[in-house]
């Protein structure tokens, strides 16, 4: 939305494609027929511009050429040429499996949240909170503010890595405030850190779970576990373009252009730095992408700022390796093609797996159990193939008519 | 509050819903947690809520493999579980 609002006031033709119904991505996304949040406003008035074209409810499938984007939706299909574009993907929860975690109800953490304001009533339901990072003390509050009551929250990383975190951020107020903010709103609910879940059972579905600290284990019982394991960038878009990608985010430069030129990302897929930081560097690559670069510099001032964040939330939230204990040979890793971890636990890479077991062959094409095998048996996760989104044969067709036209029309 | 509703059909059921209520919550909201079956047949629901994992995929007006979470309901809307993948 920054990006396309800044690109916009160029006076250039800008198109916003977003995956969903509405505009505001996963912080500022409107609850149930609800209004726009109020903090969207301002981005969102933008747009409203004759040469912006809005398109949700969309996704990019593939790129057959240069310079052109083949644009899904609902079953159907269409080519959207550019000049320059910005790549705000977004970032989605690492999930990490463990016996249970295919029982209905269990959803990612920030998943249950994105489920309760799309309308999925929370009142009186309990739910253990588990997995890792500052979205859990965030969808906690959300949740029990919505009528939850919310069991436990449990962070794997230790006490004295997120108190670090804590006192890193004395400098930076706002953040702080926000987690005393959500604490205070969480009083009385258990915050154990060291803490993971080692299973969760059910019939059916989730009805309790299995935590384990320290050598302590111990059951809870609830109608919905949301686990989740922080963010990680969607990268699949950036790596069908070819876009360099370095330690496992876009490389860009300062006017967050990528390797590729007229190529630019903002937010996640650059580095998991929260929503103020993404707003900034769409605004910059908007800036940038359209001719407009003495107020794009003008803002890396903010954005250095900004970006301290980002280090030290990596530094508070790494995986604990004992995770990997979670695992049994019995449970299932990729949950497309209900793959085992005894299946595959053998192979020396991914792409082994992939040929022998179909392990992220399957509808998410690997965008759940890529990152899992990454930390489990230290698998590349990269590697994408078009369409990066599961498209109808319809849809390729579209394509591949488009496709046969240009060619044609070469040949002429 | 003045929250439009609108009528849906689960598996051939009419069900009321808030517009603007997601096919995944209005499922859930009725108690439903069964989406679908996977290849080996153990049930499964919704885990991402963000269009990214597919496992709440389900017929929506006949169009098979919908994401439940990326689409909104309105009235009329059929909406169909239980699919097993091919």
């Amino acid at each position: 939305m920054a990006a396309a609002g800044a690109a916009a006031e160029s006076g250039r033709s800008v198109v916003l494609v977003d995956r969903r119904p509405h505009l505001g991505g996963n912080v500022w996304y409107p609850v149930a027929g609800g209004p726009p949040v109020a903090e969207a406003m301002a981005s969102l008035r933008r747009l409203e511009r004759p040469n912006v074209r809005v398109v949700t409810g969309a996704e990019v499938l593939d790129h057959p050429r240069a310079s052109t984007l083949l644009v899904g939706a609902g079953g159907t299909a269409w080519e959207t040429g550019f000049g320059q574009l910005v790549l705000a993907t977004g970032a989605r929860e690492r999930f990490l499996p463990f016996p249970g975690w295919t029982l209905p109800n269990v959803t990612g953490a920030g998943g249950l949240q994105l489920l309760a304001k799309a309308g999925l009533s929370m009142k009186g339901r309990s739910v253990v909170v588990a997995g890792s990072g500052p979205l859990l003390l965030a969808v906690a509050a959300y949740l029990r503010e919505q009528g939850a009551d919310i069991r436990l929250v449990a962070e794997q990383s230790p006490n004295w890595r997120v108190w670090r975190l804590a006192v890193g951020l004395v400098r930076e107020r706002d953040r702080l405030q926000q987690a005393l903010d959500l604490r205070r709103q969480l009083r009385g609910v258990p915050y154990r850190y060291g803490c993971w879940v080692v299973r969760a059972e059910g019939d059916g579905k989730v009805e309790k779970v299995v935590l384990r600290s320290g050598r302590r284990e111990w059951t809870e019982d609830c109608d919905f576990l949301a686990c989740g394991f922080h963010l990680l960038p969607n990268l699949e878009l950036a790596e069908l373009l070819g876009c360099r990608i370095r330690a496992g985010f876009v490389a860009v430069d300062e006017f967050q252009g990528t390797s590729l030129p007229g190529t630019y990302a903002a937010g996640e897929p650059v580095g998991i730095g929260g929503l103020e930081l993404a707003r900034l560097e769409g605004e910059i690559a908007g800036l940038a992408a359209t001719d407009q670069r003495p107020r794009a510099a003008a803002l890396f001032v903010e954005r250095r700022r900004l970006a301290r964040f980002r280090g030290a939330l990596d530094r508070a939230f790494p995986l604990n390796p004992q995770l990997r204990g979670m695992v049994t040979p019995e449970t299932i890793v990729c949950r497309c093609e209900d793959v085992r971890a005894e299946a595959v636990a053998s192979y020396r890479s991914g792409r082994e797996a992939r040929l022998q077991t179909r392990c992220g062959m399957g509808r998410c094409q690997g965008r759940v159990c890529g990152p899992a095998t990454e930390f489990l048996w230290g698998w590349n996760p990269r590697g994408v193939r078009p369409p990066i989104v599961p498209a109808t044969v319809e849809q390729l067709v579209l394509r591949d008519l488009s496709n046969e036209a240009s060619t044609a029309g070469l040949e002429r | 509050m003045g929250a439009k509703l609108v009528q849906v059909t689960i598996d051939g059921a009419p069900v009321v819903v808030p517009r603007g209520t997601s096919v995944a919550a209005a499922l859930l909201s009725t108690g439903l947690s069964r989406f679908r079956d996977s290849v080996s047949g153990t049930p499964r629901g919704p885990l991402c809520g963000m269009g990214t994992c597919f496992e709440c995929v389900v017929t929506v007006d006949g169009q098979a493999w919908v994401r439940s979470c990326l689409v909104e309901c309105v009235d009329g809307l059929e909406v169909e579980t239980h699919e097993r993948a091919p």
